[in-house]
């Protein structure tokens, strides 16, 4: 291979005489071994962003061509692991290192050792045309995720041999292929994939069910779908990582991948010290399981955090052929901006807003443009759905990045300042978050929960909103001018908020609502509305209506019922109705 | 390459130097610069290629002349060396003395940038620091291992406040101390005195290490101190095992300094001129906090940031947020008001105070009334805007208990004596005196067991 020299090093940038090498190609640079990928090409020049910190690199150091581009190892032992921006594997990292992670150390992204107990497919025999994306046989990766082994997506040929079942390494061959082009492919539980470049698939489809988090505010109120793409922009100390970690643990996917992207090494640690414990509501396995981390903190080089949501959306992708729905969550998006914007600063490119680049928004978009739910190549159903947090400078969200990002989702969960500071979490905004997927979800309600779910969810968006412009009256001439009417729809607003819409993530009872729960809440809710507003009507004092012992009972229903516990809140919402009916009737006698 | 002296200066301007034909200088070397007095400079290699090499002078480029400016490249990066004599002793930013006793000298040597921590090895902060001021321990803990920063304003007491949590902060139910790690950046003399005779009066000079850059020493050394102090730190940490402390203020005049240097060498600039690199280069810092699986020390990290013209969306404060595990808010109002410490408490937060309170480490009602008094004296803020417009009397009965348990809070529960150290069973005390103004019907987040236990509801008398 053609070897070259470093010419000059700018921070992670590095000019390199390289003649014949390829945009894209990853290169070893100099004496420590550091590895890069080419960016760019001038004549017999190649830039070269290191992921690795260059310091005491020199002028005159050897780079060596790799021939291919930064691409991922897929196969069993991804689950359960923790990787850094380009695939290394952080605990063997550790294992072999110590705390620290030096500079230069190559290992492999899975153990190449470990055996893996493999179930050819029944229906495959020798002889048989196979094509990419068919089923070779699978092997269970943990006790929640069985992983299929796929013919990769390049492969096209007679079946020569099949390996029966029985432990196999990473490495060894399962497959022999006879392909027209390349002659004999052997293929193993291993396979690569450019991380750049989207994996393919047959067609797209349309979403058809929500993505469930257990979480009010984002299922009832602003959907998303499964293959959907969401963004969570919010300032700092609203509670962003907070909602993050608690869509993935209760999420209804197969799969989650974290990506920590530029954020804190705590927030990972906290994830993974506090996952194995977790079990998933719906496996009933540990949730680690079915986690995989992605972890570029924001100490760690900054060019590694470009690659490193690449990384994570291709290994989402690769579940998503074998079948599963995948939720890749991405914190932070701003920070793989930042990190474009760094590499292109120093690449002298002309920078449009705010110093990013001009190509930010169209990076943007092609990256959520990998979330769908799609037929595979091997003809079932997969789904990735992607959702990356956005940490708008100053919290202004007519920044690029959330402004670009704002055009290109499907829902948008807009975290405020001003709600987290009274410490009402999720600190979700009603008002300035939206959601495309409402149709699509409302049929999948209406089918497995309850009819009356678009309708109640509207009532209660129209009674937050009425009451937001009640509380400006209220702040210019106080609440005693409001009429009887209005005062029960503030009172009411201020019980959505608080029974329904605030959730803690800390509570041990609360921390995941089924979707059943969540109905059951919004029904108790809205229908207490309704039926105080016909006693209003008839001249029943709002304040007897406040007085109702059941109305503290029903601000704590969220905590005091678990979410098997529906029949005591069907007990409640005829508690409620008795004391209401008492109540009428009391006026009614009262009144000549 | 180490021997030879190079006198090849092409250009010198805004504290960088240009060297023409010195090929193969690493990136990041130490430099070691003679001006036409004969007075030492350093500097460190920032650019270099086969034809030019950029050099970053900590004492800045004044006076120097291209002729006579001569250039050692040192064929090592900045580093410094660790011993336990460090305690005790003043600094400079790259760790030579300033208080005209010997250097350090151990064989020990470790590179100021420091490696970056594998995530995996992190353990995760959790036991409870009392700095016995309730505003942090009762709403706002903080835990060993937390970088929490203190967002301040210029005239505002911050120094006092981070005087008061070096001399107060210790464990419950341990005797050990912490030691401090002091890194001034940019602090005027008046400042430095104060911290100085503070520790002194307190007998705890002999556990502090400090590393002092002044207001008038100059600014490109800023870069480079808070990486040698947490060089220090670390040391003392993980390999003394030593609980430290390490206070960095004040951020804002690094941030000033990066913004400086980024400048000079034709960066492009982002938010009001500071380099895209701002977060990344400050999380440097910020994540050098922390705790390592199987060492018993701990870094704990209080950075002071002053906010321009008290604005917290201005990029070095909103950057640090974004880093750091919460941040002490300090409030103009409050101050002016004269209430000491003047902590903005809507702003504050302590991300990591979750693991560190509750049953096992302070008391079993923490997490829930910590709720309820933020979201208490939040509706209260709410009451009082609204009182200033129609008037106290305009206002419902319950809502004027809002306003008395604001007023209370205030003067009762934040207010504290610079000298006072709660213990933070007494500022959950104070707390419940304060929550018992309130009716239990609208202290939702506290659970009917605390209703039961800890509140003293008389009707609001």
């Amino acid at each position: 291979m053609n070897r070259g020299t470093v010419t000059q090093i700018n921070g992670p940038l590095v000019q390199a005489h390289l003649p014949g090498v390829a945009n894209g190609e990853q290169v070893r640079v100099g004496e420590m071994q550091l590895t890069g990928e080419v960016i760019g090409l001038e004549g017999e020049f190649a830039l070269i962003q290191v992921y690795e910190s260059t310091q005491m690199l020199r002028p005159g150091e050897e780079v060596t061509p790799l021939g291919y581009p930064l691409s991922a190892e897929l196969g069993p032992g991804l689950l359960g692991g923790i990787f850094d921006g380009v695939q290394r594997p952080l605990r063997a990292i550790m294992e072999q290192a110590g705390e620290h992670i030096p500079r230069g150390l190559e290992l492999p992204a899975l153990d190449r050792e470990q055996r893996w107990e493999f179930t050819p497919a029944d229906q495959l025999r020798a002889g048989q045309e196979i094509h990419g994306g068919m089923v070779l046989g699978q092997v269970q990766e943990t006790e929640a995720v069985q992983h299929r082994i796929l013919v990769p997506p390049d492969v096209k040929g007679e079946l020569l041999e099949l390996a029966g079942a029985g432990n196999y390494r990473l490495e060894e061959t399962i497959a022999r292929v006879r392909t027209p082009l390349k002659g004999i492919r052997e293929l193993s539980l291993l396979q690569r994939w450019p991380v750049r470049r989207p994996r393919p698939y047959t067609r797209r489809d349309d979403g058809i069910a929500p993505l469930l988090t257990g979480q009010r505010i984002l299922d009832t109120f602003f959907p998303l779908l499964k293959g959907g793409k969401g963004a969570i922009p919010g300032p700092f100390g609203a509670g962003k990582t907070m909602l993050q970690q608690q869509i993935a643990r209760w999420t209804n996917a197969d799969i989650v991948i974290y990506v920590g992207c530029g954020e804190r090494g705590n927030e990972l640690v906290d994830i993974l010290e506090s996952f194995p414990e977790l079990t998933d509501p719906y496996s009933g396995r540990s949730l680690m399981e079915r986690t995989l981390l992605v972890a570029n903190t924001s100490n760690m080089p900054v060019v590694a955090r470009e690659a490193s949501i690449y990384l994570g959306v291709t290994l989402a992708e690769y579940y998503r052929d074998q079948g599963h729905d995948v939720v890749m969550l991405a914190d932070s998006t701003s920070r793989w901006a930042e990190a474009l914007r760094e590499v292109a600063g120093r690449l002298g490119q002309m920078p449009v807003e705010e110093g990013y680049p001009a190509y930010l928004a169209s990076r943007l978009a092609a990256f959520y443009e990998r979330a769908g739910r799609v037929d595979t190549l091997g003809g079932g159903n997969g789904s990735v759905t992607l959702i990356g947090a956005v940490s708008p400078p100053g919290g202004d969200f007519s920044e690029p990045v959330t402004n670009h990002t704002k055009d290109i989702i499907q829902t948008f969960w807009a975290l405020s300042k001003s709600l987290a500071d009274a410490r009402h979490y999720p600190s979700v905004s009603w008002t300035e978050s939206f959601s495309d997927a409402v149709d699509a979800a409302a049929r999948w309600w209406s089918e497995q929960i309850s009819p009356d779910w678009l309708a109640r969810r509207t009532q209660a968006l129209d009674l937050l909103a009425r009451a937001e412009e009640l509380s400006r009256i209220i702040n210019l001439v106080g609440v005693e001018a409001l009429s009887p009417g209005q005062r029960w729809s503030v009172e009411t607003a201020t019980l959505v908020r608080e029974a329904l819409l605030q959730q803690s993530a800390l509570d041990e009872v609360d921390s995941y609502c089924s979707p059943q729960k969540q109905f059951a809440l919004l029904d108790l809710v809205m229908g207490l509305y309704q039926q105080g507003r016909e006693l209003i009507a008839r001249h029943v004092p709002v304040s007897a209506l406040l007085e109702l012992p059941a109305l503290a009972r029903l601000r704590r229903a969220k905590n005091s019922y678990g979410n098997e516990q529906l029949d005591a809140m069907i007990q409640l919402k005829e508690d409620i109705r008795t004391q209401l009916d008492k109540l009428a009737q009391e006026y009614a006698e009262d009144s000549p | 390459m180490k021997a030879k002296e190079y006198r090849c200066a092409s250009a010198a301007r805004t504290g960088l130097l240009f060297l023409k034909g010195v090929p193969g200088v690493a990136f990041g070397d130490r430099v070691s610069i003679r001006d036409r007095h004969g007075r030492k400079r350093n500097g460190q290699v920032i650019l270099s290629s086969r034809e030019l090499v950029m050099v970053q002078v900590l004492e800045g480029t004044d006076d120097l002349n291209l002729d006579d400016t001569w250039v050692r490249f040192l064929d090592e990066p900045f580093e410094l060396p660790l011993s336990p004599d460090l305690l005790g002793r003043v600094f400079n930013g790259i760790g030579e003395p300033r208080d005209e006793r010997p250097p350090i000298i151990s064989r020990l040597r470790r590179n100021v940038n420091g490696e970056p921590v594998n995530p995996v090895a992190r353990a995760y902060p959790r036991e409870f620091i009392q700095t016995g001021i309730s505003a942090i321990d009762g709403l706002n803990s903080l835990v060993r291992g937390q970088k929490l920063p203190i967002f301040s304003g210029s005239g505002l007491p911050h120094n006092r406040l981070v005087a008061q949590i070096v001399r107060q902060s210790r464990l419950l139910g341990e005797e050990s101390r912490f030691v401090v790690v002091f890194a001034a950046m940019g602090l005027s003399y008046a400042d430095a005195r104060f911290f100085r005779e503070d520790f002194e009066n307190n007998g705890v000079l002999g556990n502090v290490a400090m590393f002092i850059n002044l207001a008038d020493d100059p600014p490109i050394e800023r870069l480079i101190l808070p990486r040698t102090a947490l060089t220090a730190a670390e040391y003392l940490a993980f390999d003394l095992d030593l609980h430290v402390l390490v206070i960095l203020t004040d951020m804002t005049y690094y941030a000033e300094a990066l913004r400086e240097v980024a400048t000079a060498k034709g960066d492009v600039p982002t938010r009001k001129g500071y380099p895209g690199y701002l977060y990344s280069d400050m999380a440097e810092i910020y994540e050098r906090a922390g705790r390592v699986h199987k060492r018993h020390g701990s870094i704990t990290m209080v950075p002071v940031v002053s906010m321009p013209s008290d604005d917290i969306t201005h990029p070095i404060p909103d950057l640090t947020g974004y880093i750091t595990e919460g941040q002490i808010v300090l409030s103009r109002e409050l101050n002016n008001q004269h209430l000491y410490p003047p902590v903005n408490i809507p702003p504050s937060l302590s991300r990591l105070m979750k693991d560190g309170i509750g049953k096992d480490d302070t008391r079993e009602d923490h997490p829930r009334v910590a709720s309820q008094l933020y979201a208490a004296y939040a509706k209260a803020l709410e009451v009082r805007n609204l009182a200033s417009i129609i008037g106290r009397d305009e206002l419902p009965d319950l809502d004027q208990r809002y306003l008395d348990f604001a007023d209370r809070f205030e003067q009762r529960f934040l207010a504290q004596g610079p000298d006072e150290d709660r213990s933070v069973i007494q500022t959950l005390n104070i707390a419940w005196e304060l929550l018992s103004l309130l009716p239990g019907e609208v202290l939702s987040r506290v659970s009917e067991a605390d209703l039961a236990r800890y509140h003293h509801w008389e009707g609001g008398k």
